[in-house]
């Protein structure tokens, strides 16, 4: 995570509200800082506002109430064209009527940029995303990722500090999905420029970003960087949006130093840290990741408590296995492990007892 | 076959070039493949025959039967066959007697099946005052004084005035053959005998024609042999070209034999040149005398003013359109009701209303004289010329503009607009670097729809064009059903078809049709 350069956000959210109807929030009291370079996604399902944000911040879309801060400055009265922000669009929207040395000039030409400079940046530009050779094709005439890369150039060629890039490898095909999510992010590192990404794809959004938000009812859920987010949510939406997830719905019993048991419907107790739990007899919902759940005696810790567990399923997944469990009277346990040399397959009907490090499985909220 | 299946590569690979890719039976795989897909298109033309059919009869063929009459002549040399051969050998402005004979023979079987009127009719189109010539000569070609040959006859030979003797002489080889004229005259008076009058030849006594041919035979020398003896030496014997100048005066004016002389083949671009303001003379083509030109300034009027009411319609219709285009679909809905309202009105009813409106006595002039803007005893004529036609029709085509507009805008997403000021662009630059270009296949199509349907449009400029905002089209209309010129007509219709074929491949080129889109 790279810190702001200033106490000065370079983008900034502040009291930021959307409604559409007047009757309901869309977004709902966004306050959100971004730092100059930095790399920040806007996660969260289809319909929690984060879209919304980044219609905000291009200028295509109001606040209804609130500020947002470019560069120290309020942008909420600048026009679009005024604002000088890079985008990329959902399906690229690449001006069909216009070669693709057209589409790059049309940002410079309506700076009244010269020719010789524009040729010179168009160019630049078109080798940053290796292009060099395209200049000449209608949009029509590219494939799905050159059109992509055509309009990663476009939304740069003219130099912006800040771009917004609205899901653009949507349209991709996954493999293709997970080439351009690296370029795309050595681009912006080499060029130090601003990112704000939206995207519904969590493994995009941990793998590219600096930061991510998590979006979700208008609100943000969670926002930190993609390793804290993954291992340690802050609540029950962002621990099951994010990654595969347990959970097991309990009752604390105590809370002390950091940690809390929780005893489970079926009369069983484990450890847990406490996240979103205060006091003994509270509803919880108790998250582990499933590569974090071990089944080998020798590797647990003497104290933990264990659970008893039973195979309903085994999948072989190459390079490693999942198994589904019955636990706590949950038929919907997951448990993965990697697939060494030392490790054994297991068999459904198998009887086991699994457990994990305290650190490992967070008390969040019941909802 | 046997050498063959060699070429047949069993691992699927192409057959290299020059051989046959084979079909699992043995067939060529060529073959194999038509005869499978001949059932699937016997199916698909049996599916489109009845609209096939109802298109070639009631579409296509009458249009060829148009485009046919506009060049038809048939009339005059079928009517005038003696006529037209006699005269290709006699170039005197007025012709000599034997064309005289062959007009008169002409035109007494002519007036046996009253052709001469249709004729007339047809030779007045080319020269004003033929239709009145002939139906004079119709109405006096059995007493222009001919009978005198036949009351001479009679009286040298009472066998002359024999119906059965006649008959029976005239199948007789060795009289026809010594009798040319006279044969030819009683056949065609036997024909028409029979088929115009429903008599038995053998029964009346022949026309007039016959004994002026059978004197024309013997005063040449001829010596049928059968025949009673007659000496026709010091006879009366009238010339037929003075009898018929005296009959009708015209006759004797060079101006008719010259108009058949240009007229006497088949077919003729005579309609054609007159549609042009041209007309074809014994010297060749040249213009019309200029109090006669009518056409070439009514077409260039139908363009000018069918290309102002497309211009208009797009002024008026691309705002309308990019607003539905961009309005919710709810608002859009009762918008495009509102567009579509006049289709759903009587064409009819719509061009009164504007009459309604724009008279001198009507709304917009009693309004615009009580807001005084304009003095009771100046109101603004806006209809029966060519504003009254400009407006109505802008107004009745104007759904044909929008309509292809909104479906193209339609299919404009949203973004590219989006896209054009996140660049940097204005609203202003883009719409107009970015949007308008998208947009121009809407503008092409809504355009050509306009403008087809402007250069043909009838019923509007008739009732609100008075005389100076009519088009093309009201005069085509006039020769179809009140001068009956249907051979002028086919030939502007032709025209007009042509001229419309002319600019849709000049748009074709320019624009490209592809690029013409009726919907997303």
């Amino acid at each position: 995570m790279k810190e702001p350069a200033s106490d000065e956000a370079f983008v900034a959210f502040e009291r930021v509200q959307k409604s559409y109807d007047g009757v309901t929030l869309v977004v709902k009291d966004l306050n959100l800082s971004i730092a100059k370079g930095e790399f920040l996604t806007m996660l969260g399902p289809s319909g929690s506002g984060k879209t919304t944000c980044l219609m905000m911040l291009a200028g295509f879309e109001t606040a209804t109430h609130g500020q947002i801060r470019l560069a120290g400055r309020d942008i909420n009265d600048v026009p679009p064209h005024k604002r000088g922000i890079g985008m990329v669009f959902q399906n690229y929207a690449l001006f069909p009527h216009m070669s693709v040395a057209e589409n790059l000039a049309f940002p410079l030409e309506v700076r009244g940029i010269g020719k010789a400079e524009r040729e010179a940046k168009i160019a630049r530009a078109l080798d940053m995303v290796k292009m060099g050779a395209f200049a000449g094709r209608r949009p029509a005439q590219l494939s799905g990722g050159q059109q992509q890369r055509i309009a990663l150039a476009r939304a740069l060629v003219f130099e912006p500090e800040l771009v917004l890039m609205d899901e653009p490898l949507g349209a991709l095909d996954k493999q293709l999905r997970e080439h351009m999510q690296f370029e795309i992010k050595h681009l912006a590192d080499n060029l130090g420029i601003t990112v704000v990404y939206v995207t519904h794809d969590q493994t995009e959004a941990l793998t590219m970003s600096d930061r991510v938000a998590v979006f979700n009812d208008g609100v943000v859920q969670q926002l930190a960087p993609p390793d804290e987010l993954y291992e340690r949510p802050m609540n029950s939406f962002v621990a099951r949006f994010i990654g595969e997830n347990n959970a097991l719905e309990g009752t604390v019993e105590q809370i002390a130093g950091g940690r809390c048991t929780v005893r489970l419907p079926d009369g069983s107790v484990i450890d847990a840290v406490p996240v979103n739990v205060s006091r003994p007899g509270e509803r919880t919902r108790v998250s582990i990741r499933p590569e974090r759940v071990e089944f080998r005696p020798e590797r647990l810790q003497a104290d933990a408590h264990t659970l008893e567990a039973e195979v309903l399923e085994f999948t072989y997944m190459g390079e490693s296995f999942r198994a589904r469990l019955r636990v706590a009277g949950t038929d919907e346990f997951v448990m993965k492990y990697r697939n060494a040399a030392d490790q054994r397959r297991l068999r459904p009907g198998e009887r086991l007892r699994i457990g994990w490090l305290p650190e490992d499985c967070r008390a969040l909220d019941a909802a | 076959m046997a050498d063959m299946t060699v070429d047949r590569l069993p691992d699927g690979r192409a057959a290299p070039e020059g051989t046959t890719m084979l079909a699992a039976d043995g067939t060529p795989l060529r073959v194999s493949l038509q005869r499978s897909l001949r059932r699937q298109k016997r199916r698909a033309f049996l599916l489109v025959a009845p609209l096939l059919a109802f298109i070639l009869v009631f579409f296509a063929l009458p249009i060829a039967d148009m485009l046919f009459r506009s060049v038809d002549n048939h009339i005059v040399p079928e009517t005038l066959p003696r006529t037209v051969e006699a005269l290709a050998e006699d170039p005197d402005p007025v012709p000599g007697e034997p064309v005289f004979v062959a007009l008169y023979e002409d035109l007494v079987v002519a007036e046996a099946y009253k052709r001469h009127t249709q004729l007339g009719t047809r030779l007045n189109y080319e020269m004003g005052g033929a239709s009145s010539l002939l139906r004079g000569t119709g109405r006096a070609i059995g007493r222009i004084g001919t009978d005198v040959y036949a009351d001479q006859f009679v009286a040298a030979d009472p066998a002359f005035a024999d119906p059965a003797r006649w008959a029976a002489w005239m199948v007789d080889p060795a009289i026809r053959a010594a009798l040319p004229e006279t044969t030819d005259a009683y056949d065609a008076w036997a024909r028409f005998t029979i088929e115009a009058d429903n008599d038995d030849p053998a029964e009346e006594q022949p026309g007039d024609m016959v004994y002026a041919a059978l004197w024309r035979d013997l005063a040449a020398g001829a010596q049928p042999p059968g025949l009673p003896a007659v000496d026709v030496s010091g006879w009366e014997t009238p010339s037929i070209r003075e009898l018929m100048i005296e009959a009708e005066s015209g006759w004797g004016d060079p101006g008719i034999w010259s108009t058949l002389r240009t007229f006497s083949a088949p077919y003729t671009a005579g309609y054609y040149l007159a549609a042009l303001d041209l007309r074809l003379s014994e010297d060749g083509i040249a213009p019309r005398p200029a109090s006669e030109r009518i056409y070439n300034a009514l077409f260039l009027r139908t363009f000018v003013m069918s290309l102002l009411i497309t211009g208009l319609c797009i002024l008026l219709g691309y705002p309308v359109a990019f607003l539905l285009s961009t309005l919710p679909a709810r608002t859009a809905n009762l918008l495009m009701i509102l567009v579509l309202l006049p289709f759903w009105t009587s064409l009819l009813v719509r061009t009164s209303a504007w009459k309604v409106l724009l008279q001198q006595q009507g709304v917009i002039n009693d309004i615009l004289v009580w807001a005084g803007l304009v003095a009771d005893n100046a109101r603004l004529v806006m209809i029966n010329n060519q504003t009254g036609t400009i407006i109505a029709m802008t107004h009745i085509l104007l759904p044909f503009m929008i309509l292809p507009m909104y479906s193209v805008m339609k299919g404009i997403p949203p973004a590219y607009m989006r896209a054009a000021r996140s660049l940097g662009a204005n609203d202003w630059t883009a719409f107009w670097r970015v949007y308008f270009p998208q947009s121009i296949p809407g503008i092409g199509a809504g355009s050509i729809l306009v403008f087809i349907l402007a250069i043909g449009y009838y019923i509007t400029p008739e009732l609100v064009g008075g005389t100076r905002g009519v088009f093309i089209s009201n005069r085509i209309a006039y020769h179809i059903s009140s001068s009956l010129n249907w051979g002028l007509a086919a030939a502007l219709g032709t025209i007009l078809l042509v001229a419309v074929l002319i600019l849709y491949w000049i748009y074709d080129r320019l624009v490209g049709i592809d690029n013409v889109k009726l919907g997303g």
